[in-house]
């Protein structure tokens, strides 16, 4: 394979935020010239960033699953949904396409954010060599898919807007959609501050 | 500050440095290394974007100005707009949902397609606007923010399960939305960052 030079080897760094490759970036404030973004080699304690936004996500993941995220009301026949309810529900009302949509953005997406985080965290740390180029997409493929998980979010405030009917038929939302969407918000802040390339870092760089 | 350099290009995901070359129409540059997209070539000019954002524009004021669906029982109709449904989990005692709906449904969306139409309006005619760097920063941290794509699906969603009580009518908003969709879909495979080369001496 040809060498292919990587920016902190030559002492260039391209800023996170627009993109220009900058040259003499060895002084403390060192900002582009362009958009007067401080410049880093790699984002600041990505890890321990990371990692923390990460532990606060899965503990906010357990009350966004266990506690019910919607209340449904008529004529006094009250019951609480949570996430995997309103799944389980929408798969028998005769949608299981949806439904699997539905579980795949609520409850699929945030499990395979915390997995693949976790395991990225873990691997970079020991500047692990093995799969980058495998690990490497799975970290774009979390970016990508990571907000379709505020699906459910915006499905209880629709209900709760829609369906007031008074006594023959309510819906309020319950604190799991307050958790749930702190949940999402989190795990987009988790994998934003992860620097993916410190995934190519240590060892040497080609395999 | 550090001098520049931009007949460079560096990979965002995993650092390897690239000669800068000019890309044929519709080209896209992948990273050797780690496979990341690195630029692309798209087929649409200044005038084109400028176009397509102003469309964006008056489809989301449609969006929010029309109901997006309405139930109906024992002959009572019952319909949401946007702004209801914020204003509705607001009144519920769920303040965080109401400002998340609101931010990534409505302020952050209108934000961008500001911002955006802004830097057009000067780019068509190869001028770098007034605040020219601060809206290109903007929009770089706004970008993973705007979810209008997402409530499309929600809506669809909702629509089924309420299906179930109640009879559903889809109204011109959701409608709107799957435009929205559409044209959201042109956007984010828009890469902002050719704006950067824009009179660059002006800066």
């Amino acid at each position: 394979m040809s060498a292919l030079p990587r920016a902190a080897e030559l002492g260039l760094a391209g800023c996170r935020v627009c993109g220009l490759v900058c040259r003499d970036i060895s002084a403390p404030e060192a900002a582009c010239p362009r958009c007067r973004s401080r410049l880093h080699r790699r984002k600041g304690a990505s890890l321990a960033r990371t990692w923390a936004l990460l532990v606060a996500a899965m503990i906010l993941y357990l009350p966004a699953n266990l506690l019910p995220v919607m209340r449904t009301a008529s004529l006094g026949d009250v019951s609480d949904n949570t996430i995997l309810g309103g799944v389980v529900q929408l798969w028998q009302n005769g949608s299981p396409g949806l439904a699997l949509i539905v579980f795949g953005a609520s409850i699929v997406v945030p499990m395979m954010k915390f997995l693949v985080l976790a395991m990225l965290l873990l691997s970079t740390r020991r500047g692990s060599r093995w799969a980058r180029p495998q690990r490497a997409l799975l970290y774009r493929v979390i970016e990508f898919i990571g907000y379709w998980s505020m699906l459910d979010v915006f499905v209880v405030a629709l209900l709760t807007a829609l369906v007031q009917f008074g006594v023959f038929s309510l819906v309020e939302p319950l604190p799991g959609v307050v958790y749930f969407g702190l949940m999402v918000v989190l795990t987009m802040l988790a994998s934003m501050s992860f620097d993916p390339r410190l995934i190519w870092d240590g060892g040497d760089g080609d395999d | 500050m550090a001098p520049g350099t931009p007949r460079l290009l560096i990979c965002a995901h995993c650092d390897t440095v690239y000669r800068r070359r000019a890309l044929a129409l519709g080209e896209v540059a992948r990273c050797r290394r780690c496979g990341a997209e690195l630029e692309r070539h798209h087929r649409l000019g200044a005038d084109a974007l400028l176009a397509l954002v102003l469309t964006a524009m008056i489809v989301f004021v449609q969006a929010n100005i029309w109901p997006i669906v309405t139930l109906e029982l024992n002959g009572q109709q019952v319909s949401a707009t946007l702004w209801g449904t914020i204003l509705a989990v607001w009144r519920e005692h769920s303040q965080v949902v109401a400002l998340l709906v609101a931010g990534t449904l409505f302020f952050f969306p209108v934000f961008r397609m500001l911002l955006l139409g802004w830097l057009l309006w000067f780019a068509r005619r190869g001028r770098r606007a007034p605040g020219f760097r601060p809206a290109m920063v903007a929009l770089h941290y706004l970008r993973p923010w705007t979810m209008s794509e997402v409530f499309m699906l929600g809506a669809l969603v909702s629509i089924v399960k309420a299906r179930v009580y109640f009879d559903v009518t889809p109204d011109a908003g959701l409608y709107a939305y799957a435009a929205l969709m559409l044209l959201i879909t042109v956007f984010s495979g828009l890469d902002l960052r050719e704006l950067w080369d824009l009179g660059e001496a002006r800066a």
